[in-house]
């Protein structure tokens, strides 16, 4: 049996040469270093998050509909008469939002370790235009059940393009191919949801995975292990603190989405709407224009986001700022490799300056978010007394919070260019590993 | 260190189930008990709605036999006691009022109810059907406080009697509010066996708008323990596999 399994491997190895060495190259060869922590199991994490949603994706667009009259009956089709139709729109509904979850945890680590830092700043690119390419694919995957949340957070967010001066109102109609969300708009959303976005998403991480892969991954000490001893068990001239990928990260990722999927099949089996959160009650009232939602928002992974648009207000007789504010905040994010002139990567030995506004930071990231999912109306009575004026609150808070946001940006620049940071010396070695 | 990732990983659920239960919209109601775990409650709901409800009433992404087979009954049960419109045992539940003259009636179409759970929740509804009280400045003569000036009568009158509602005194330049509903007239039903009554209409119409809720409890316990034990296993072999890591 082996000797049939072998003479298969000679047979495609001589036909295609090159397929060996890319399999060592990213796995067998790839040299991690040995001291990764809980925060490096998201990236594999988000890697089955994208499968599970192509899967599941591909079975719902078997009897999915997308046309304005049939969308919303027909996901209704796949909950009730399709076979384990449910099932499948449940893994791809708590994936989506599953999926922000373990990017932000992703991003958030390149943030405390210094992942984005030289030479990794492409790795850090790339993984940016995933972020962006994953928010325009859940924001059209949101629209495609046509629920009335649906239909209004479309009306929106597209809305948002139609502040920019002298062109917004056409652009708004040439997105929508309407005057309103409508049966165009729904058929392009659903051809760029199934098909143009995904194809980048994948070419993106394709991109983002070799990119990595040639300079090597960072860790939580910070540590260069290219440049540190060299020899390992297995090679004489790779990294002293490397292991290879495959078998130790395989085995030790694997153990990792078991502990994953555990949680997203309780929240698949037990608790699909997430109390709202994930499967929003106003969206199982099919589109309406005539009826608004109480309250318009977006899916909670936009909020923070959305808060900043709702927090700038209109100057000049336009409200283009809080859009562009909004895009600043992500657009910030692809600088950050330039904006962080610190020599030390890890969080572990870098000044307490850049502590402080790193935790200031990931605040004004979760009070940001209170704002856009309305929360802080529901809070700020109950701890300052019923007659407080919530706008005011809200306005108070949100800025000073979007103030947050931007300004660690500010003070990292010229907390490491100007040469404030006081770093602690960095081991030559790996410090800890399990 | 594995303490301090147990640490987390407890507060990351905490701070989960804290979103999750602390995201309630508008005015917090009783919880109703009503669920979709008690078959026979859910039969007894079947059985409200279609001598009640369904004159107006549609639940158009539902069917006659998909009921059946759910809540164990067979299709001569279901076609004898619960089908009334004539409707084929395959076909889906649709109300017999024409739209256009339910909008005469009612100023406004009864709404299909196939949803109604997801999208109010189950513990509106049953707050819903314990609030109507006699309201003679409606065009039906019924108003009700969960949702004030609804174009709905209420049809299970003679089960819980008739509710008055008692007002607060006005504030000047403003409508007057109830202050609490007293039953004027005693239906059929004690309070307490109509409180069951409406639980069991909820809990049927919570069923109806999630008839996978049944699968996905069922199978979710065993989804759930073996993952727990390919976890288990994983992590196991992890630590055999690490074992040559210095």
């Amino acid at each position: 049996m082996a000797g049939v399994f072998m003479r298969i491997g000679d047979w495609v190895s001589e036909r295609a040469p090159g397929l060996g060495p890319m399999y060592r190259k990213h796995m067998t060869e790839y040299y991690a270093p040995k001291n990764f922590n809980l925060w490096y199991y998201f990236g594999s994490l988000a890697l089955l998050v994208l499968v599970n949603q192509i899967v599941t994706g591909i079975f719902l667009t078997m009897n999915y509909n997308d046309s304005a009259a049939g969308a919303f009956a027909s996901v209704e089709y796949i909950m009730r008469d399709v076979q384990w139709g449910w099932l499948i729109r449940y893994m791809h509904s708590t994936g989506a939002s599953l999926f922000f979850v373990v990017v932000f945890l992703h991003m958030f680590r390149g943030l405390l370790y210094g992942s984005y830092q030289k030479p990794r700043e492409l790795v850090w690119l790339l993984g940016m235009l995933i972020f962006l390419v994953l928010m325009a694919e859940a924001f059209m995957g949101y629209v495609l059940p046509w629920g009335n949340m649906s239909f209004w957070g479309a009306k929106v967010i597209i809305s948002l393009f139609g502040t920019i001066p002298v062109i917004g109102g056409s652009l708004d109609e040439w997105i929508m191919g309407d005057y309103l969300p409508a049966d165009a708009t729904l058929n392009r959303f659903f051809a760029l949801h199934v098909i143009a976005l995904p194809i980048v998403l994948l070419l993106l991480v394709v991109l983002h995975l070799a990119a990595l892969h040639e300079v090597g991954s960072n860790n939580p000490d910070g540590v260069d292990i290219k440049h540190g001893p060299k020899g390992n068990r297995w090679d004489a001239l790779k990294p002293a603190d490397g292991i290879p990928f495959h078998p130790y990260y395989t085995v030790k990722d694997l153990a990792g989405v078991g502990f994953f999927l555990l949680i997203a099949a309780f929240i698949i089996f037990f608790a699909p709407t997430f109390g709202g959160w994930f499967l929003e009650h106003d969206n199982f009232i099919p589109a309406n224009n005539l009826v608004t939602p109480a309250q318009i928002k977006p899916v909670w992974y936009f909020t923070p986001f959305y808060a900043i648009v709702r927090m700038i207000p209109s100057m000049f007789g336009t409200a283009v700022w809080g859009v562009l504010a909004m895009f600043g905040a992500i657009a910030v994010l692809f600088l950050l490799p330039w904006l962080d002139g610190g020599k030390v990567r890890s969080f572990r030995y870098r000044g307490t300056g850049f502590k402080v506004a790193l935790i200031l930071f990931v605040l004004s990231f979760f009070g940001l978010a209170m704002i856009g999912t309305d929360l802080t109306d529901e809070i700020f009575p109950k701890v300052f007394g019923e007659h407080i004026d919530i706008t005011l609150w809200d306005n108070v808070f949100g800025r000073v919070m979007t103030a947050i946001y931007f300004g660690y940006f500010v003070f990292l620049w010229a907390y490491t260019h100007l040469g404030w940071e006081k770093t602690k010396p960095v081991p030559e070695r790996v410090t800890t590993h399990d | 260190m594995i303490k301090r990732y147990f640490l987390s990983i407890g507060l990351a659920f905490g701070l989960l189930a804290g979103a999750v239960t602390a995201h309630a919209e508008g005015p917090e109601l009783p919880s109703s008990g009503a669920g979709v775990g008690d078959q026979a409650s859910l039969q007894r709901g079947a059985k409200l709605f279609f001598n009640y409800c369904v004159g107006c009433h549609s639940l158009k992404y539902m069917r006659y036999s998909r009921i059946a087979s759910d809540l164990g009954l067979s299709e001569q049960e279901v076609m004898d006691n619960l089908n009334f419109t004539g409707a084929k045992f395959g076909e889906q539940v649709v109300s017999h009022m024409p739209a256009g003259s339910a909008e005469q009636f009612f100023g406004k179409a009864p709404p299909d109810l196939s949803l109604e759970a997801r999208a109010r929740s189950t513990d509106w509804i049953y707050a819903y059907l314990n609030s109507f009280y006699l309201d003679p400045s409606r065009p039906v003569g019924w108003n009700n406080t969960v949702f004030p000036n609804a174009s709905m009568p209420f049809p299970l009158w003679e089960l819980q009697g008739v509710q008055t509602a008692v007002m607060k005194p006005a504030k000047p330049g403003q409508d007057p509010e109830v202050e609490k509903l007293e039953l004027a007239h005693a239906g059929k039903l004690s309070p307490e066996q109509y409180q069951q009554a409406a639980r069991d209409l909820a809990g049927f119409l919570e069923y109806v708008s999630e008839p996978a809720a049944l699968q996905r409890q069922h199978y979710g316990i065993w989804v759930l323990l073996f993952l727990a034990a390919f976890t288990f296993l994983a992590y196991l072999l992890k630590k055999e596999y690490w074992k040559d890591v210095h």
